[in-house]
């Protein structure tokens, strides 16, 4: 069931495809740890209110800080709501991106596509695409060959991990892509997961970014100044940091070509300010076990599965610390990865997934 | 000619849940909304492989578990992405306590 001891191919409609849809591991029945059906339908309850109010405080610290970099223009003192502004819009758009692309974030549909096209747009996405990119992303995830959304791929490239920290490589990939799609092209990648039927509404939708784009620099020309420039699109770099800090914990040297979560999926413990821009995705493990769970009530299915889950780190640091040398590693071993222990009280894993073998790697 | 068959009792659908039903081979979703009407449909999504009876029933809506897919369960509507496909629906009747649905 591994792709042990073959390099691994990541375009979606190659080698390692072929290989995965023929294994079984394509769309394959994913382990999940036992939850009670009553308690699991009061865990997945929606409700608009703490969606509605994180929301406020995020548009109203949007605005502030925009209107704090208006201000204070010229001046060192923009620095901080430089700082600000840019993560809340390179950063933690991502996690309003995920949460109402789920459809979990608030109860009333049309609040998570406001706020989910929003986000998008923030973050130069196109929202057509990554709805069906995150789809299968949850069908396969970090199943090479199939999963649209594996952020380091292995052998690791390092140097790319840490310019991802800018928002440059994002950046440079993201707007030529839009201009693209604009354009009217998909790539043979983005066709293998956007159906046929929704392919035009892809179109549609960088056509408006790219609109979007095109009034700020006209605006721009007009006023001869940075500024609108400096608001829209530009915090796609430097605000973006947060955004992969957090993100790139999510799956990095774990486990590929399994169907445990609790292999490849990482939870972390994060600081309340990480955690409400990243809408409690730290719990990444539970939220892909059960994505139906929206972001407010992760917490709550955390303590009720960890007996189940492998420790989780105890900080961010912690996680890095302990994924370094196994990124080292597998510059040279690209098969081996970090295997998370499970507590005693916990279903073990199902050895025929992740029978790779890493004495190689090990010596 | 369809045949009705018993699906299960009416308490054995909370308000405003779903519960799986299989029979001959194939598999159903029996519903219960919030005003206490039952419904019937397909038992697994039209986008992947996933059951909708582990799904969230919210007023008339389904949602799948798996990539939250909306149907109304009504109906069958597929609400939108990532679901794109109408949902079979199928007739439904209490008769003595149980829920009878004709397939
Ligand atoms: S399987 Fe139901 S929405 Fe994807």
């Amino acid at each position: 069931m591994t792709t042990a001891k073959t390099k691994r191919d990541y375009s979606l409609v190659g080698e390692s495809t072929r290989r995965a849809i023929e294994t079984g591991l394509a769309s394959a029945e994913w382990y999940h740890t036992d939850v009670p059906r009553k308690t699991m339908k009061e865990l997945m309850q929606r409700s608009d209110g703490p969606a509605i109010r994180d929301t406020i405080i995020w548009l109203a610290a949007i605005v502030g800080s925009a209107a704090g970099i208006v201000w204070l223009w010229g001046s060192w003192w923009v620095v901080p709501f430089l700082f600000v502004y840019g993560v809340l819009y390179g950063s933690s758009s991502d996690s309003r991106w995920h949460e109402c692309g789920h459809g979990t974030a608030f109860r009333t549909r049309w609040m998570n596509d406001a706020v989910y096209h929003i986000a998008s747009f923030m973050l130069m996405r196109n929202p057509v695409q990554w709805r069906w990119s995150h789809a299968r992303h949850h069908t396969d995830t970090i199943i090479v060959g199939r999963d649209a959304e594996i952020a380091v791929m292995r052998p690791p490239d390092l140097l790319k991990a840490a310019l991802a920290f800018t928002g440059i490589l994002d950046f440079r990939y993201s707007l030529p892509t839009l201009v693209r799609q604009a354009f009217g092209t998909l790539s043979e990648d983005e066709k293998s997961y956007i159906p046929e039927m929704e392919r035009h509404k892809a179109v549609v939708a960088a056509r408006w970014h790219m609109a979007v784009y095109a009034t700020t620099i006209v605006f721009a020309i007009a006023l001869r100044s940075w500024i609108p420039l400096v608001l829209v699109g530009l915090p796609r770099l430097y605000g973006t940091w947060h955004m992969v800090m957090t993100g790139l914990l999510q799956h990095i040297g774990l486990a590929d070509n399994v169907v445990d979560h609790r292999l490849n999926t990482r939870t972390v413990y994060m600081n309340p300010i990480s955690r409400f821009i990243y809408w409690n995705m730290n719990y990444h493990v539970e939220h892909h076990m059960f994505p139906m769970v929206p972001y407010h009530a992760l917490p709550r299915l955390h303590e009720l599965i960890k007996h189940d889950l492998p420790e989780p780190n105890p900080s961010m640091w912690h996680a890095y610390r302990e994924v370094w040398p196994v990124l080292l590693r597998q510059l040279k071993y690209e098969d081996y990865y970090l295997k998370r222990e499970l507590p005693p009280t916990a279903r073990p894993y199902r050895g025929e997934f992740h029978e790779v073998d890493m004495s190689a790697a090990a010596e | 000619m369809a045949d009705w068959v018993e699906a299960c009792a009416v308490d054995d659908i909370e308000e405003e849940d779903v519960i799986r039903f299989d029979h001959g081979g194939r598999s159903f979703a029996v519903y219960r909304s919030p005003d206490d009407e039952f419904f019937a449909t397909d038992g697994y999504c039209t986008h992947e492989r996933a059951h909708l009876a582990d799904g969230l029933v919210m007023d008339d809506i389904i949602e799948c578990p798996k990539h939250n897919g909306r149907f109304n369960y009504k109906t069958g509507q597929a609400k939108g992405a990532p679901v794109c496909v109408n949902l079979a629906t199928y007739p439904v009747r209490i008769e003595a306590g149980k829920v009878m649905i004709q397939i």
